[in-house]
């Protein structure tokens, strides 16, 4: 829920050395954490320091990321898009539609990509313009977006795409490097420059900490809170491109519960889900540990659904854990 | 004021309903035969009495996203229980889904309560992880009709006056929660809890243990349907109302609980939850795909909470400053 953290700050009096924020970040942590998944995936099963295994199981996690780099600014403006997985049936299925009226694979892409604009604008227009919880407004439009799939396909699927386009879901730049994991590389550079080096990334920052102060220092919230609803729309948009051409094939309940798993791998990126908080390489780092889990269990023939468990309960702990131990720190320290 | 909003949009809602099955009847006149309107009630039951839980969890600023998931195992829990142990009695099994239940549902209390945690993390994370635990505990075999006993299975389908048992019941928690909410104690902290979690530290409400309560209903609730469900389908697998927990917040919405917590009426959920069921069962009558309802359910949520955000305009004068406990 939308509950702005309004208790006292904690100022410290001089800020740590950069040794130790280095050391105590979450990233440092992640980034251990992942080499230990690398290394007893490793010993676990023969198959998997294979190249080309390797570079299957980033498809567990390129799409996901890719939507999930958005949500990660969302999530730090203090907003959230549950919509996300039905934005991406429902470009699916236009794309899917387009195909049948015969568009090529360039109109194709536009289609993915206009009709995740134009979801992510309507999420935009009902949070900002009307000024509803997000979280309300995108469990609505979760089911409406996925609703109008299901009314245009029903039980059916299409299928049928134009063999160039199967290049964004199956093609491969270099070797054993996809395209998907270049465009994944790219767009985590690009938001990582966004969020961390420009004046909108900090309107970012600054509208999830306090966004009446960030108003009154002259940040258009919600204009910015728009952009980034827009900007979570098109990487949907994205995603579905990606996915349907590797899939090659559209029903209504593709992609189904993927909100569940991108704010999940947003979270265990380090990204306050209150807002104000995060960043863009705690998020990549995340969707490569979340990425090895399951193609480790997968190797070890670990059934989907106790995967699901485990990501639960990742999803709890990670948030559980820091405050019990800040919880513990303190009793010592009084 | 609020009052006034509160009751015209329950008033307005209720006059929605009546519409809807009006307009239905001019050309379905069968659709409004006593026998079918019971029918229709008795198939939004389940909803009605999710709904119920989830509206006082909604009522104190939280979520409650697990209530589906809670549903699911406590119903494959009780199958099982069954099939081991056919002779148990109808009461004790309803009992054992009650506190099963309400343990599931003060798992998530416990965490929002004493850790802080964001209830819509707390919920999105128990709803996979109760859903892998049936998988666990079934290993992902189905519990069908003929492994049931017949007690077991006659239970909710037992006709009373003419209405079967799970209408009862649903009649029952209806009753029970509008004597909570309106008469108790605990009742009135769930709204000052929610209406201004500040000002309900400074009257001396345990906040934090208001919200416990409010999951631990919900729970309770939500394992009692659990038993209903799997007792009036006579089948128990891991999907069991898969994607259920976006109805009933649908519902809650629908039927005007705020989701910024302290608004909303026991009336309003259960209207909310009927206005769902009679789209649901008219969808089939009028000829419709049953395949709209997704759509239509997602509007009705977008139209309610644009309604709800205008009578929410007006808000009170902050008085008093951040209580040190409320979160």
């Amino acid at each position: 829920m939308s509950e702005t953290a309004a208790g006292p700050r904690e100022i410290p009096d001089r800020l740590s050395s950069p040794i130790q924020r280095l050391t105590g970040s979450w990233e440092t942590l992640l980034l251990a954490v992942a080499i230990a998944v690398f290394f007893v995936n490793t010993m676990a099963s023969p198959y998997f320091l294979d190249p080309w295994n390797l570079s299957d199981a980033t498809f567990n996690f390129t799409e996901k990321a890719m939507i999930g780099f958005a949500m990660a600014l969302l999530i730090i403006s203090g907003e959230i898009d549950l919509s996300v997985a039905s934005i991406i049936a429902l470009a699916s299925t236009a794309m899917g539609f387009a195909v049948q009226l015969g568009f090529d694979t360039s109109a194709l892409v536009a289609t993915g990509l206009l009709v995740g604009l134009v979801c992510g604008a309507f999420n935009g227009a009902l949070v900002t313009g009307l000024g509803l919880p997000s979280i309300v407004v995108t469990i609505g439009t979760m089911s409406l977006f996925r609703g109008i799939s299901y009314i245009v396909l029903g039980d059916q699927a299409y299928t049928g795409y134009p063999s160039s386009f199967a290049y964004f879901g199956q093609g491969y730049v270099w070797w054993v490097f996809s395209f998907e994991l270049a465009l994944f590389a790219a767009l985590a550079v690009i938001f990582a420059v966004l969020l961390h080096k420009t004046n909108f990334g900090r309107a970012v920052y600054a509208i999830g900490n306090n966004p009446t102060g960030a108003l009154f220092s002259g940040i258009r919230v919600g204009r910015v809170k728009f952009i980034l609803f827009l900007l979570t729309g098109l990487m949907s948009g994205i995603a579905a491109i990606c996915l349907t051409s590797r899939l090659g094939s559209t029903r209504p309940s593709i992609a189904f519960g993927w909100e569940l798993e991108v704010v999940t791998m947003v979270v265990l990126g380090g990204i306050n889900i209150l807002g104000g908080s995060g960043t863009i390489p705690g998020v990549v780092l995340a969707a490569i540990v979340m990425g090895m889990v399951t193609f480790g269990f997968g190797l070890l023939n670990v059934p989907g659904i106790v995967m699901s468990i485990f990501i639960g309960a990742l999803l709890i702990a990670v948030i559980a854990l820091p405050r019990i131990w800040r919880r513990i720190s303190k009793g010592t320290r009084a | 004021m609020i009052q006034n909003a509160v009751k015209s949009r329950e008033a307005i809602l209720a006059l929605a309903i009546l519409a809807m099955t009006g307009l239905i009847a001019t050309r379905f006149p069968g659709f409004i035969r006593p026998a079918n309107l019971a029918n229709v009630f008795n198939d939004t039951a389940p909803l009605i009495i999710l709904a119920l839980g989830q509206m006082v969890v909604i009522l104190t600023r939280c979520i409650d996203l697990s209530v589906a998931a809670n549903l699911a195992l406590t119903g494959m829990i009780v199958a099982t229980i069954n099939t081991v142990a056919p002779d148990i009695p109808i009461g004790l099994i309803i009992a054992i889904a009650i506190s099963l239940g309400a343990l599931l549902g003060a798992f998530n209390g416990i965490l929002v309560w004493k850790l802080d945690i964001p209830p819509i993390v707390v919920t999105l994370g128990t709803m996979t992880i109760y859903r892998g635990i049936i998988f666990l505990v079934s290993e992902g075999q189905w519990i069908n009709a003929h492994e049931m006993s017949e007690p077991f299975k006659h239970f909710p389908r037992a006709t009373i006056a003419g209405l079967p048992v799970l209408s009862w019941i649903a009649i029952l928690c209806i009753t029970l929660f509008a004597v909570i909410v309106a008469r108790t104690p605990l009742g009135r902290a769930f709204f000052a809890v929610g209406g201004n979690p500040n000002a309900a530290v400074y009257t001396g409400i345990d906040v934090g243990f208001t919200r416990f309560m409010a999951y631990v209903f919900a729970g309770a609730l939500s394992g009692l349907t659990g038993y209903l469900w799997v007792a009036r389908y006579a089948v128990a697998y891991v999907d069991i109302a898969g994607g259920f927990e976006l109805e009933v917040v649908a519902a809650c919405v629908i039927g005007g609980v705020s989701i910024a917590g302290g608004i909303g009426s026991v009336a309003g959920a259960v209207l909310g939850a009927l206005f769902l069921g009679v789209v649901k069962n008219a969808l089939p009558v009028i000829n419709i795909s049953p395949f709209w309802q997704l759509a239509i359910s997602g509007s009705a949520i977008i139209i309610a909470i644009a309604f709800n955000a205008r009578a929410q305009r007006q808000k009170g004068r902050v008085i008093l400053k951040t209580a040190e406990h409320a979160t």
